[in-house]
């Protein structure tokens, strides 16, 4: 029997990690915050990166936008390919040194710092130092305006119903999948309804989509004929991949529906013109 | 009636197929969904009190990490105290070894009929294929398992084999197979099945089970299930063998509390099973009851592989309560049988890795959007996307690169892919070259090919802006200074 293990890693048993506490919010508005756009949102969805820095903006901070960046390292990351994540990453980290918060429009990109930079530079002590720094000060966008700015919006659109969509990494790496539905509930002409199987996964997980396209095929239309039952005139997400995924196979379908930014939809509704 | 995939066309190595297949068969998405949804509603309501549920799960991680922090040491310490309570132990590194103990045991006893408890390990074994072809009947008396017997399938569920067929299908299999009357009536229809097993228990030479927790401080056995079937076969049959995976084992009787609760709650929401058998030895003289010999089968089959790296060795905390496999997107969908392995859904893509090689799994550990969800509920929270991420990397690891750390690594090692990422890095780490090629990306828009590959299957084919909001933030904010 002992021999089974001969090559077992001496004391290599690991526990979780320990049960995370409620995170702790900057009691202050900060003067200055860095925007990370995301590779998504940069091509696909800008005009919500410019209405989160219109929101950020409103609130008195002045936003940084670093032109250097690019992608945070996650499809690479979860692809397997782990150095060229890394390397990536290294770049991204050397464009946020100030102690400024960093706000991403995006739960996974916002996870992928927050929850895995570390994992990526645990062999580099002096670089794991600045990437726990970084991902100590990395806000999701709507936890920050929620928590940190403590928005307060008044609703100037016509009433309307939506549904809101929460990726899974908002959910479950960044907990942020309260802070949407509470700032849509600021918004009084905004009916939030709910949609069959809410929590479940829309089916995108980044390249997942592309090597599986049956499976991930089967999660959006699942997903998509939810959300057109669900009786919303749109939808809002805080996840540019989602919203990618989503957007694209109703556009496939020949669907009406649409999904919109949290942030486009908050600027939109509080006042903000185009 | 559901379309069946016959288990000889199902090969791990053709997941995205199975899947393909499985998908479009409409009875068993809703099988499938319809179960899920109750499963996932009864073990939220078995543990409402998110404070206590994650304190639960919290200990019963640091349990099974403490166990396998002491596994040889644990192993060796159940082998002594079951050898002291009469229990016969049995090594067996791979399947065929294990396989080659039962026979042995039974052509002992000049066994002619095995009457089986749920067993994953005996799955994995094939151990009704491997006896009846030696001339001994294998039948299997858990329900679930009976019905995927008599229809020559594969369990779909580590807890319910059956959960893909519904009563009706059922109620054709009895008919047909069992050329019983036809009826759908559920209770009619077990009360069918548990009148020809009752016979078997008593005819059957040999009792097999598997093993839910061994301890190893009082070298006790012990076993939950619904149904009775468990504690027939273990003490009705002359001969009892059990077998299981070397990490089953926990140091003492006051571990098995918090694990049997997050169990039975985790896998089907009950507080507790309605059986919980604690075999410690076979019938003593002043006895009247119970078998005469007790052995038990302790499988490797891959687990040391699993359990040499401390990141994979999390794998092992599993307790077999199939909670991943209920509330994953994928999962629900296609169903258990469409991985071909053993061990479907989130826990069967991270383990049969181990089992049978990545060489024979290289699809299932990219078939997840990793969501999450099954890491979620994990009663020993085994981080589960984590280590799905972990065996893409070993998976795309060149084949023949040294520090070996998988059977089959590199089992989807691609050059051009490599390359691609490369070219992918390049772009990411240089601020030019991203730049230029944002520019293009955006001016030639009109030019986004409308065929996309397998994107487009699904979705319409995404057109760039016609600015990147790195142009737009730079003019917005360099207006302001």
């Amino acid at each position: 029997m002992s021999d089974l293990f001969h090559n077992a890693a001496p004391n290599a048993t690991r526990v979780a990690p320990p049960l995370p506490k409620a995170r702790q919010y900057p009691a202050q508005k900060p003067a200055n915050v860095y925007l990370f756009g995301t590779c998504v949102l940069d091509l696909f969805f800008p005009e919500a990166g410019m209405d989160a820095i219109r929101l950020l903006e409103r609130e008195g901070l002045r936003v940084h936008f670093p032109q250097g960046q690019s992608c945070c390292g996650q499809p690479a990351y979860t692809s397997g390919y782990t150095e060229e994540a890394r390397e990536v990453a290294r770049a991204q980290l050397a464009l946020f040194e100030q102690d400024w918060p960093l706000v991403v429009p995006s739960g996974s990109c916002a996870g992928m710092i927050r929850e895995h930079y570390g994992e990526l530079f645990k062999d580099e002590p002096a670089t794991l130092k600045r990437a726990q720094a970084l991902a100590e000060r990395t806000f999701e966008l709507a936890e920050f305006l929620l928590y940190v700015c403590k928005v307060e919006f008044k609703d100037q659109g016509a009433p309307t119903r939506v549904a809101l969509h929460t990726s899974c990494s908002a959910r479950r790496e960044m907990n942020t999948h309260l802070h949407g539905r509470a700032l849509l509930a600021q918004l009084g002409n905004v009916e939030r309804v709910e949609h069959d199987h809410e929590s479940e996964c829309c089916g995108f997980g980044g390249t997942f989509s592309v090597r599986m396209p049956d499976i991930s095929g089967a999660m959006v239309a699942d997903k998509t004929r939810a959300l057109q039952d669900s009786g919303a005139a749109q939808v809002v997400s805080a996840d540019c991949g989602c919203l990618l995924n989503i957007n694209g196979a109703l556009e496939k379908q020949n669907a009406k529906l649409r999904g919109q930014h949290l942030a486009s939809f908050l600027w939109q509704r509080s006042g903000g013109g185009r | 009636m559901s379309q069946r995939i016959p288990a000889v066309e199902i090969s791990s190595r053709e997941l995205k197929h199975n899947a393909h297949e499985a998908l479009q068969d409409r009875q068993l998405r809703g099988n499938m969904r319809k179960a899920m949804d109750s499963l996932i509603a009864k073990r939220l309501a078995s543990m409402p009190d998110d404070y206590e549920r994650e304190h639960l799960r919290e200990m019963g991680n640091h349990v099974r990490a403490r166990a396998l922090s002491q596994l040889p040491d644990l192993l060796e310490r159940l082998e002594a105290n079951l050898t002291r309570n009469g229990v016969k132990v049995h090594w067996a590194e791979t399947v065929d070894e294990a396989n080659a103990i039962v026979l042995q045991i039974a052509e002992a006893h000049q066994a002619k009929q095995v009457i089986k408890g749920k067993s994953m390990v005996s799955e994995e074994m094939e151990m009704n294929h491997f006896l009846e072809a030696r001339g001994i009947e294998a039948l299997e008396s858990d329900m679930g398992e009976y019905i995927i017997q008599l229809d020559h399938e594969k369990p779909t569920h580590i807890i319910m084999p059956a959960i893909h067929k519904n009563a009706r299908q059922v109620a054709a299999l009895f008919h047909d197979k069992l050329g019983e009357p036809y009826t759908e009536d559920v209770d009619q229809l077990i009360q069918t099945g548990r009148r020809i097993l009752r016979q078997k228990f008593f005819e059957a030479d040999i009792g097999v089970s598997g093993v839910n927790f061994a301890v190893a401080e009082t070298g006790t056995l012990l076993l939950v299930e619904n149904e009775g079937n468990g504690r027939m076969s273990t003490t009705v049959p002359p001969v009892h063998i059990a077998v299981t995976g070397i990490e089953k084992v926990v140091e003492n009787l006051r571990d098995v509390v918090p694990l049997l609760s997050l169990l039975t709650r985790s896998a089907l929401g009950q507080g507790i099973t309605t059986y919980v058998n604690m075999i410690s030895g076979p019938r003593q003289s002043d006895e009247l009851d119970g078998p005469q010999e007790v052995h038990l089968v302790l499988l490797d089959n891959g687990r040391s592989q699993a359990f040499a790296d401390g990141e994979l060795r999390q794998t092992l905390n599993c307790i077999r309560c199939g909670a991943c496999m209920n509330h994953c997107p994928v999962y629900t969908r296609i169903g258990g049988q469409a991985y071909g392995t053993v061990y479907p859904g989130p826990i069967g893509k991270i383990i049969s890795p181990h089992l049978v090689g990545l060489e024979n799994t290289p699809d299932h550990p990219s078939a997840s959007s990793l969501c999450g969800a099954c890491g979620e509920v994990c009663p020993v929270k085994i981080p589960i996307p984590a280590l799905l991420r972990r065996l893409r990397e070993e998976n795309v690891k060149q084949p023949d690169a040294p520090h070996q750390v998988m059977r089959g690594q590199g089992s989807k090692y691609s050059a051009s892919e490599r390359l691609l990422w490369k070219g992918w890095r390049l772009l990411n780490t240089s601020p030019l070259a991203y730049r230029a090629f944002g520019l293009l990306a955006t001016r030639l828009r009109g030019l986004t090919p409308s065929n996309l590959g397998p994107w487009t299957q699904n979705h319409s084919a995404p057109k760039p802006a016609p600015r990147s909001l790195h142009e737009l933030a730079r003019e917005h904010l360099e207006g302001k200074r």
